[in-house]
Order: structure tokens, then sequence, then C-alpha cells
């Protein structure tokens, strides 16, 4: 996009920024947020709805999809909110923010798109029930969380995809509640990673028929991350098994801070503290002038797991105001399955 | 008397004295001839008597009118109806023609007479150049303008100051000839200034000034 | 050697210490008024386009609502159709007694804006989030925010040099508070990138206009017809200013032939001689090029506020009061000067190295060559007539000025032939001796002076003109103020609901209530304003109609036909009984035209019921309130009571009238201040072609004076001769000045603001500016003929005798 340093800070500077590179000013007071505790009793359609209150939250869907070319896509909708102050009001005087990213990612291209939105007038928001998030054309509608239709464009691709859930939600950390440094920051966070996709996606050379499994993350907060972390390291795996992984690595000045959760077919979760897993960076591609790892050599002992994760399309670069990695992987050795990763700070 | 010049004194600006105690007189029909060395302070002397310039002291006394007490209109005034002039040179008004350059004079005194206009011009040679400006005229055809001019007026006193100075010796002596006979004519007094003595010695009266003086 | 020769020429401005002044003044004045001209331009021009790179204006295409604001949810919901448009609601507001202009931008989604960009990487950036919610941050000059502080109920406000002049730029939920348009958008800007598949506008907002970037109002474009008038002003001054450098030069040449024929007899090729006085003139015109930047410079200073306060008031174009060097400025100018100096000398220069060896040094003949008169006459003939036959051929403002410049150039060729023929006619008339003396002396005299009187020429004909020009422009404009401004009072509701209320209470009080609504249109000549009116005689009886078919009015308000003004007319060249298309539903016939001054766009009026159906969402806020006169101030202060409107809201007719006087006037400050400059340099010239001829003067007023007139008579003549020259130029200019301020009127305004004036005639202003000019050409001659008066005897005998 353009050169728009004031933009930048103005919507990235207080949560995001800070989550992937430790913005000192968020390291203990939440400014009037309210902050994530233990024991939080989700109640559900409500905690699908947006959480003004807090500075920070998304909506984040990734998709391992297959086309009937026989070639592998992956897909990404996000969208994040972004409190100025822990209110909301009518029209422009919202004190709400909301930015989309939208990406297609194919073996050899990755086509991204965003959006930016002001809350309050109706361009963006997320309802709970029945569900529905959406900014500009874009959109997560279903009737509920368990079947929901998902759509996305930008200048050079658009997608149509239907979404149909065929397992539980999940909740990470302490029943959702995921401490994320050894200081004690943490957010709220659950996925629902048992979806069914099947759809079209538009591309530049035309239609294609995909399906797939898609993966959706709920989290919010008001102080995610400790002063010294500098970014992040996330993976969201499904083995071919039926078990799933999300493991993720805060990188700190004062040594990393992991966290992982095994996933059963069933549903059924295993937390692992800090340490249980390993992340080791193989092999680093050069994106948009940094070296970014794109071959990681992940070990989880407690479930046997040591498995070689590599990026599908390794310039999957996202040149959003704010810029990270996000791309489909493939899983190899003790484990075989796909997945997506997510790289911040590089 | 007509002109009478009693120690007069003069001096330049600076203090240098150019005549000292000059007395000299002139009558009626008299013909006077001031010679001396460049410098001596002979056209000087000419200018005090034309009421062209003031003096330092003395008395000059011209028609009965004595010229100290005037004042620039006064002396303005005396010019133009006492005394005529013929100079060395730019004697005539250039963006006039020399029909009127002729008659300029006359018509500033309030004395013209065309009939005797006409017959200076012919006189003089100047018939056929009346329409002409004085640029288009030779030295010798502008001072027999000047001395027309002079002449139209029949002047009591005419004061020439080297009329002949800047002419060859042809158009001089034409141009002397002219002057005298027509002087003698009108019976005009004439003063006139000349370094030459061969111009000198056809005059009544010669007189010298040399330091100051006449001698 | 070649420090010999510069010393030799050098000595020559030693001993001519004037000479050199008034050759450096001549072109330092030239220079300085061009200059000055120039800079004012170039900041103008610079404040547009910074104020335009500022806000990124023109960048993107843009929607509007042709019948008024976009609401909040249309633009949520082409944005949720997939349409990347971004909002701004801007207006005027006026706070603290002056009006300022809000942009109000939706500061999320809004492209890039370097005013913000610059703002955010200044020392003290705002911080974002106060930028986003109440009470916001409001963006200004370090001018406007001093203007600003006192009013406390302003939200804080961040000084940014990186913000237009008068122009509060803030956030879109800041600015509808502060022009208290709650969910209003002005415009929407689409965004260069759009997704793919979205739906047509024509289908989703068939009712919004879409105006392309390119065709979007451009201040500098509607302001260059203002510039290219300051322009042709400059140029003027500048040509006034090179006389005097050509008799400067003129005569310093003359005086150095004697020096330069024996530089020449010493070995000194010519080819070397004319090098080094071009060296000379190259340094010459440096330095008082350099003088006349400075002179510019602070001329434009003083200049700069009037003409930014014009081009506010007519135009609304930013312009910042304060003028700043520029390196390109101050190139330009001393080209102007090195490129006027060898113009103005080149002759002189020609003719000095055509000059042979032996020529004489004496004084050159200086009686007029009717060869040469005759052949300039002949060319200011052709001039003349080239260029009146360019004006009636060619359209556009440059003919218009092409003509007009052919004419002036023209009549100062022909100056010397006429003022020759009256003084001939003069000297043959003249009965005494010193009289004949005079107009003989006078003609003589005459080519030393005519460049200098060709220059007073064109300095009196532009003041005749332009005079002219205003006062009748001023004339037309009052008449029509006094047929427009009927209503005894304007008022302006906060909205619709508030303007219906106030139509209710005032209904049983009044004569008549007015609406007054418009909504924006676009026709192919640029932006048109469409106005509803209801029937009532104030428009029947007073409206200003310089055009009308049969009536005009019945067939309007039957919904027939349509008015339209008359820069409509004339930019569209459409007349009554010709169609004026309005939109793609609407075409009506041209039932007449009216003249409406001081609005450079088009306009149309239709009945309201006609406007109803083109544009159903026009805003009913205005209205225009007939009451006898004696009840306005008492209905006035009882509307703004109880419907509590601020004085702005409620006009009295008298207090519009003011305003649009104020505005009117304040518009040809500028003008008027380079007339009398003009004027001033024109005066100079005569001074300096005095000055110059001096040196001719004793042998010419010698003879004279010992023949029996005294120096004060002289001294007298020197005044009276220089009076009576300015005085048959003064004569002469007036044809000319009502020649230009016809092509004014009747060329330059047609095609510079779209109106045609009648011309009215001033003989009174005439008067003042005829002893104006003999006042100025007695100033000139002061000098001169002081020195006549003070001349020693002396020195006049010197002319006689031969040691001179």
């Amino acid at each position: 996009m353009n050169a728009r340093v004031w933009l930048v800070v103005l919507i990235l500077l207080q949560p995001i920024a800070s989550w992937a590179q430790g913005y000192a000013g968020l390291g203990g007071s939440a400014d009037g947020f309210d902050v994530p505790k233990r024991d939080y009793q989700f109640e559900f359609p409500r905690d699908h709805g947006p959480h003004p209150t807090y500075r920070i939250e998304w909506w984040y869907l990734t998709a391992n999809l297959t086309g009937e070319d026989g070639r592998d896509y992956g897909i990404q909708w996000t969208l994040f909110r972004s409190a100025l102050k822990p209110s909301e009001a009518d029209g422009w005087q919202s004190p709400q923010l909301w930015m989309g990213h939208a990406a297609v990612t194919t073996p050899e291209t990755h086509y991204f798109a965003e959006r930016l939105s002001r809350g309050g007038i109706g361009q963006a928001g997320v309802a709970a029930d029945p569900f529905e998030a959406w900014i500009d054309e874009w959109y997560m509608r279903g009737p509920d969380l368990n079947t929901v239709s998902l759509s996305a464009s930008g200048a050079e691709f658009a997608y149509d995809l239907d979404l149909t859930a065929q397992g539980p939600l999940v909740f990470h950390g302490d029943a959702g509640y995921s401490v994320k440094s050894a200081d004690g920051q943490a957010s709220y966070y659950y996925s629902q990673p048992f979806f069914e996709v099947e759809g079209v996606l538009n591309l530049p050379d035309g239609d294609v028929a995909v399906t797939g499994h898609g993966w959706l993350d709920r989290e919010w907060s008001s102080q995610p991350l400790a002063s010294d972390q500098t970014g992040w390291d996330w993976f969201s795996l499904s083995f071919d098994d039926g078990d799933k992984l999300m493991a993720f690595r805060l990188r700190g000045g004062r040594g990393d801070f992991t966290a992982a959760t095994w996933i059963s077919p069933d549903g059924t979760t295993t937390p692992l503290p800090n340490g249980s897993a390993s992340f080791t960076p193989l092999n680093t591609t050069r994106v948009a002038g940094r070296d970014v790892p794109t071959e990681w050599h992940v070990t989880l002992p407690d479930r046997g797991l040591d498995v070689e994760v590599s990026a599908m399309t390794p310039d999957a670069w996202m040149a959003t105001q704010f810029e990270y990695w996000e791309g489909p992987v493939t899983v190899k050795g003790s484990h075989t399955g796909r997945g997506y990763l997510e790289m911040t700070g590089y | 008397m007509l002109l009478n010049i009693d120690k007069v004194q003069k001096s330049y600006p600076g203090g240098r004295p150019v005549l000292r105690d000059v007395s000299l007189t002139l009558d009626h029909g008299q013909t006077l001839a001031l010679t001396g060395e460049s410098g001596s302070g002979k056209s000087t002397l000419l200018n005090l008597a034309a009421a062209l310039d003031s003096f330092d002291g003395g008395e000059i006394t011209l028609d009965g009118t004595a010229l100290s007490p005037l004042d620039d209109r006064g002396r303005a005034a005396l010019r133009r109806q006492s005394v005529s002039l013929v100079f060395q040179q730019f004697n005539l008004i250039p963006s006039l023609t020399v029909g009127q350059n002729l008659s300029f004079h006359a018509r500033l005194a309030n004395r013209e007479d065309t009939g005797w206009s006409a017959q200076l011009a012919e006189r003089l040679g100047l018939a056929d150049l009346l329409t002409r400006y004085p640029e288009n005229l030779s030295g010798g055809q502008q001072q027999r303008v000047a001395i027309g001019r002079a002449m139209a007026v029949r002047p009591k006193l005419l004061l020439a100051d080297e009329p002949t100075g800047n002419l060859d010796e042809t158009a001089s002596a034409n141009v002397l000839d002219l002057m005298l006979s027509l002087v003698a004519e009108t019976g005009a007094a004439l003063l006139l200034v000349t370094h030459s003595q061969d111009i000198a010695a056809r005059l009544d009266r010669q007189a010298h000034l040399a330091g100051g003086h006449i001698v | 050697m070649t420090f010999a020769i510069v010393q030799a020429l050098l000595s020559h401005w030693r001993r001519h210490r004037l000479q050199l002044a008034t050759l450096l003044i001549g072109i330092a004045l030239a220079t300085g008024l061009w200059s000055a001209v120039q800079a004012i331009n170039a900041e103008a021009r610079a404040s547009y386009q910074r104020a335009s790179d500022q806000l990124a204006l023109g960048l993107y295409d843009t929607l509007r609502d042709p019948s008024g604001t976009i609401a909040v949810d249309r633009y949520v919901a082409l944005r949720r159709a997939g349409w990347q448009v971004s909002a701004v609601l801007e207006g005027p507001v006026r706070i603290a007694g002056r009006t300022v202009q809000v942009m109000g931008v939706d500061m999320v989604t809004y492209p890039a804006l370097p005013a913000m960009t610059q703002t955010e990487q200044s020392d003290a950036p705002p911080d974002p989030s106060d930028m986003l919610t109440a009470p916001g941050r409001l963006l200004a000059t370090p001018e406007l925010a001093e203007h600003l502080k006192s009013q406390t109920e302003l939200p804080p406000i961040v000084v940014s040099d990186a913000v237009p002049p008068d122009l509060i730029l803030t956030d879109i939920g800041v600015a509808e508070t502060l022009l208290n348009r709650p969910r209003q958008i002005s415009r929407l800007v689409i965004l260069p990138d759009q997704p793919r598949g979205v739906p047509a506008l024509s289908e989703i907002a068939p009712d919004l206009q879409r105006v392309e970037a390119s065709a979007q109002l451009d201040t500098q474009r509607l302001t260059d017809s203002f510039h290219l008038n300051l322009t042709a002003f400059g140029l003027l001054s500048f040509a006034v200013g090179l006389f005097i450098v050509n008799g400067t030069v003129g005569l310093a040449f003359a005086q150095r032939r004697a020096m330069i024929r024996t530089l020449r007899a010493l070995g000194v090729s010519m080819r070397r001689l004319v090098w080094m006085i071009t060296a000379e003139l190259t340094l010459l015109a440096l330095i008082g090029g350099a003088l006349g930047l400075v002179l510019g410079f602070f001329l434009a200073g003083a200049l700069l506020p009037d003409v930014a306060a014009t081009l506010r008031g007519l135009y609304g174009a930013p312009v910042d009061g304060q003028i700043s060097l520029q390196p390109e400025w101050a190139l330009a100018g001393l080209g102007m000067a090195l490129g006027g100096t060898f113009l103005a000398s080149g002759h002189a220069l020609f003719r000095l190295s055509r000059m042979p060896i032996l020529t004489g040094a004496g004084v050159q003949s200086w009686r007029s060559s009717t060869s040469g008169q005759r052949f300039s006459f002949l060319i200011g003939t052709a001039l003349i007539t080239g260029g009146f036959a360019i004006g009636y051929t060619v359209e556009g403002l440059v003919a218009g000025f092409a003509m007009v410049g052919g004419i002036l150039t023209g009549a100062a060729l022909v100056l010397p032939y006429f003022l020759t023929l009256a003084l001939s006619v003069f000297q043959r008339r003249a009965r005494g001796p010193v009289a004949q003396w005079v107009w003989a002396d006078m003609q003589a005299q005459l080519p030393g002076l005519s460049l200098a009187l060709m220059a007073l020429l064109l300095a009196l004909a532009a003041n005749i003109g332009v005079g002219t020009m205003v006062s009748s422009f001023r004339l037309t404009f009052v008449g029509w103020l006094d047929q427009r401004l009927t209503s005894e009072l304007y008022v302006t509701a906060r909205d619709d609901q508030q303007g219906k209320e106030i139509a209710q209470w005032l209904g049983p009080q009044v004569d008549a209530i007015l609406p007054i609504r418009n909504v924006e249109l676009t026709h192919e000549t640029g932006p048109l304003f469409l106005y509803g009116v209801v029937d009532h005689e104030t428009y029947r009886d007073h409206w200003p109609l310089i055009a009308s078919s049969d009536s005009a009015w019945d067939r309007v308000l039957t919904d027939q036909a349509v008015l339209i003004n008359e820069q409509l007319a004339r930019r569209a060249d459409l007349w009554p009984g010709d169609m004026l298309t309005l939109n793609a539903e609407h075409t009506l016939t041209i039932a007449g035209v009216y003249s409406d001054y001081g609005n450079p766009t088009g306009q149309a009026i239709v009945s309201m019921q006609q406007l109803d159906l083109i544009a159903p969402g026009a805003e009913t806020r205005q209205f225009g309130i007939r009451v006898s006169p004696e009840r306005a101030t008492e209905l006035a202060q009882a509307l703004r009571d109880r419907f509590d409107l601020s004085r702005q809201a409620v006009v009295q007719q008298a207090a519009v009238k003011a305003q649009s006087l104020a505005i009117f006037d304040n518009t040809f400050v500028v003008t008027s201040a380079l007339n009398v400059l003009t004027l001033g340099v024109a005066g100079f010239a005569i001074l300096t072609s005095l000055l110059t001829l001096w040196t001719q003067r004793l042998p010419q007023i010698a003879p004279v004076w010992a023949l029996g007139l005294t120096r004060a008579q002289l001294a007298r003549l020197e005044l009276l001769r220089s009076v009576l020259l300015a005085a048959l130029t003064a004569v002469l200019a007036l044809p000319l000045g009502l020649v230009l301020a016809w092509a004014l009127l009747a060329v330059i305004n047609v095609q510079a603001f779209g109106w045609r004036l009648p011309m009215f005639l001033f003989p009174v202003d005439w008067a003042y500016l005829f002893v104006l000019t003999l006042l100025a050409a007695a100033v000139a001659a002061a000098l001169p003929a002081l020195r006549v008066l003070r001349l020693p005897p002396a020195d006049l005998l010197r002319v006689f005798a031969n040691e001179r």
C-alpha cells in the first residue's frame, strides 16, 4: 500500500504490534480495559461476538484446500478488532477499529488483500446471533458458528466457501485462558478446528472448485505480550491420523515461551505447558527483504512428535500495513499432514 | 555717451581677478575694437557691457541706464531692448528656421520691421535660405544670419565677440564687410572683440586689454 | 590593456553618477515590478499546488449526490457491495469572525494524506487515538491556530505547517460535530484498487454522480484568468521600465563616442570594445536586477495579502499571505533583467559597433528624422489593425490579450507622429516669438522624449482603461445587487426540519417566504448549480435578465423552460430558444439569460417542481424573506432568539450587499496599486529622459537667454514644455484608454469571467488623472528646471566662446 505511517501506528501500534514486537507500554496496565481472568465462564453464542471492553480481538480462519485440479491451496480470512477506548459509541464517534485480511495461497503465488473500517457506522463488525462477521463485502456468516459461509475478494482473487463444523469447540490453555508469558500475560483463546470446507476460488486463471479443512481461532485480550517479547511462530497442524496440534513459540529476550494444545479427533484437548515443544528453524527464505524460516523441526516428546514442517509457498508474505508471514505448510516425519503457519516479528 | 564703463572690476569664481578698474567709453555711431591676449578678459568685458553677467565693482552705464542695480529681469529687458549680440558660435536657435531666427530678436523687442528684415535677408544673401534650419548652413552663412538678426532690431549698440573667429579667410572678410557696412549705414555703435590686428585696424578706435587694465 | 580599457569605460560612470543611478533604477524598477507580479503568481500557484498535494486532491475520482449530501448508510452500503470508497465531509464554518473551510476525512480509510503524514513525522506527533476519539484534534496552520486559540469550545488544535491556510483538517467524526451535519458525507473518494466482481455503480447507485479526477474543479484553472491579468500588468510595468533603460543607455553611448573613438585610434579593436561593453552591460543588468529582486520581493510581500484575500473571496482558493523567496523566481528575475537590458540597449550597441572610426563625436542630429517617424507610424498602424483583427477573429483569453497588446504597442509607436503633427499645428498658429520657439523646441526635443512619452501613454491608457473597467463593473455590480438582493432577510436553517419550522412560524408574519434551494450538477463546461424558485413578483419584476424570449417567467414557472446565467450562456454558447440538458432525463428550453456576477460557475433556474423532479433530496434550509423593511431588524432578532440561530444564519439585505461590495473592492486593490506604480515609473521615465537631454539643452537655451529672456522665464518654460507634452500625450491616451476599457469589458472579461459588462464613462476620473499626469510631468521637469534657474551666466556664455 502506501506510506501511511500515521495509520500504521494508529491501528497497529497498541495491540498487534505490541503482540508481535513487545511494545513496552502494554507490559502492565491496561488503561481501563478489562483483562482476561482464569476460570472465565464462556457463554455462546454471546462470546462469538465482539468484546469492546477488551483492547484486541480476532476471528481468524485458515483452511488447507485441494482443488479439482489436484493442486493444494490455502486461504486466510481474518477480522481484527482494535479498541482505542474500552467502550462503544454510535457512528463515527465509535472508538472501535476493524481490519480485515484475506489471502489465497497457490503453490506458486500468494494473493492477499486488506480492509480497514471504523466501528459504529456498520461498515464492519460482528454479530453473535445469528452469527456474522463482516468488513465491507467480506463476510463469515452462518446461522451459527457451526455452519458458515465465507467470502472475500481482492483485486486478483475472490473466494466463496461453505464451512461445516464436524466437531466441538476447543479451548486452549486452562479452559480457554491462554497464558502468553512467564509474567502471566494471557488471552481468552478458543478454536473450531473441525471445519469441512467446500467452495470455489476465483483466481486470475479462472474458477477452481475446492474442498478441504478449516480452522477458526477466536482470541481476545488487552495485554497479551511481555515487554521483552518480539514476535511469534504459531502452528496449527492437522495430521492424517485425525489428531491436531496448536503450538506457538513467543520469542523473547529472556528466552522463548511456548505452549501447545493436542487435540484428539473427538475434540478432547491436552494442554502442554511452557517448554514441552521445541521449534528449530532448518532453512530460511529471503522474503520481502527478511530471512524468514520456512522449514522447521518441531518436536513434542510427550506425544512422540518429531516432524519437519515446510512452507508450501515460501513467499506467503502478507505485505499489509502490519507485515507478517502466513501460509499453508506440509508435515513430514513421525506424523504427516497439513496445516498453517504464522510468523511475526521477522 | 552711449556706453560708459567706469572702473569695472570682475573676478572669476574662486577669486582670480580678470578686470581691475577698467574704464572705457563709446559714443553713438562709434566703432571700437577691443583687443588683447587670450584670457585677457576682453570677452568678459563685452559680456558685462551686454548685461549678460554681473560685475563686482565700478559701474557700467548703457544709454543712460546704470547696470549694477539691475536684477536678472532688468538685465534681460536691457538685452532685449538696447543691445544686439553676435558671438563666435552657436548664435542661432537651432529649433527655429533661418527666417524665424532672423526676426526673433526684433519680435522679442517688439520692433519688427518686415521690410527692413526682408532687405537685410536680401543683402546678407539669405533670401533663399529662410526656411532652412541652422544646422544645414555653413559657418559663414550662420554668422550672416546672426548679424542679420542683430541688425534687424536697428540697435544703438552692436556687441560682437570674435564674430569671424570660426571662419576661413574669405568667409571672414565677407562677414566683416557686411557687418561694418550695415553698422555704418544704420549709425549703430560697435564694440568688437578680436585678437586680429587687421580687423582691429578697420575700426574707428582700438583699446588693448592686458593684465586687467586698458592700456 | 584590458584593465586600461575597463578603467576608461568605467570613468564615464564615475563622472556621470546620476546617469548610472538612473540606469540601475530603470533596470531595478522593470525587474522589480515584473518580479513582484511573478512572485505573487508563483506563490499563489504554489499555494494551490501545496493545498492540492497536502490534501491529495484531484488524484481520485469522486462520487457526489447532485441533490445534496450522502448519508453514512449509503456509504456503508457501497462499502458492503465491495466498492472501496472513502468519506469526506467538508464545508465552511465561521469561527471568531472568520470563515474557514473544514475538511473531515475518515482517517481510517482515506488514502495517503501528505498533510497527515508530515504531521505524524513532526517532532511532537499527535496521539492517534486522540485524533479518532472525542473530542478529537484539529490540524491547522500556526496562523490559523493562533486565531482559533481563544475558542474554548473547539477540540484541541494540532499546529501543522503541512495544512493549507484557512483550512481545518480533522477526522470526519470531529467534522460532523463542528459543521453540525451528523451522519452526512459531502463526497466519496473512489480508491484506485477495487476488488474483483464489484457491481457497476450505475446499478447500485444510479443517483450518485461519478466525477473524474481530471474533471474536478481545479483551483488553478479557475484562477488562471486572474493570474494572466496580473502577468499582463507585470509585463506592462516591465516594458515601461525598459523605456528608462533604453534612454539612459542611448545617452551613455552617445556621450562615450569620443572616448571610444580615441580608444579605437589607440588600437583597441571594435570587437573587443563591443565585447567589453557587453560585459559591462551584463554587470549593470545583474546589479540592477538584484536591486529589482529586492524591490520585487518587498513589493510582492506588500501586495500579496490583498491578492490572497481576493483569491479566497472570489474563488475560495487557499493562498498563504506570506511570500517566500524561491530560487527559480530570483533566476527568472535576473534573466528578465539581462534580457530587458540587452533588448533596451541592443540598438545603441549595434549602432556603436557600426560606427566608422572617424565619425565626429559631435552632437548628433537632433531634428526628428521624418522617415524614421513615418516608419514607426506604419508599423504602429499595422499593429493596431492586427490587434483588432485578432480580437475579432480569434477566441480566447490569450487572443484578447494579444489584441490589447497589439493596440497598445501600436498606439505607442504612432504617438511621436501624432505629437509632431500636433506640435507643428501649434507652432504655425503661435503668434509671439517665444511661443513659436517653445513649440519648435518641443518638436525638436521630441525624439529624445518620445520613449518616455510612450511609456506615459501606456501607463495612462492602462489607468483609464482599467479604471473605466473597474468603475463600470462596480456600477453594474451595485445595480445588479439591488436587483438580485430583493429579500429583506436571508435565513439559513440548520437542517430541513428546522427550515420547515421556520417557514411555518414566519408564514403569517411576512409578505412572502422564498425558498432558496439548489443542487450541483455537472455540465460539459464545468459544475452547474441548479436553483429552484417559486412564483413571486420578486423574481418576475427584479431578476436581471439580459436576454429573454416571450413570457420567459411564465414558461419557467410552468415547468416548460429554464433560465441560465450569463457565464453558462457564453461558455456553452446557449441562448434563448436553445436546449439545456440538466441530466439524462431532463432537457429544457432556455427561456432567458440573466447576469450573475461574482461567481465563476454556471447556474440555471427552474421551477421548484422541476427541481424536486430532478433532485428530490435537495435541502430546504435557506430562505429569502419579504417583509416591510422597517420590520426586518426586529424580525431578524426574533428569528435568532426563537430558533437559536447565529448572526450569520439570519442576515439582513444591507449586510449581504456590504459584504459583497467589500469582496468586490478587495478584488481590484492590486490592480489599482499596479496602476499607480506604472504611472510612477512613467513619470520617472520622463525625468530620466529630461536629464538625458540636459547636455544638449544649453546650446538651445543660451541664445534665447542672451537675446533677453531671464533664467526664471526659461525655467518656467522648461516646466511648461514637460507639462504640455504630458498633456498632449494624456489627450491621446484618453481614446486609447477607452478602447482598452472596451477590450477589457467586452473581450477579456467575457473570456476570463464569462460576463460582458456595459461600459460607463467617468469624466471626473479622467480629469483627476489628467491633473495627476500634469503634476507628474511638472515634478519630473522640476529638477531640470531648477538647474536652469540656478545656472551661472558663465556656463551659458561658454556656449558662445570657442574655449569650450
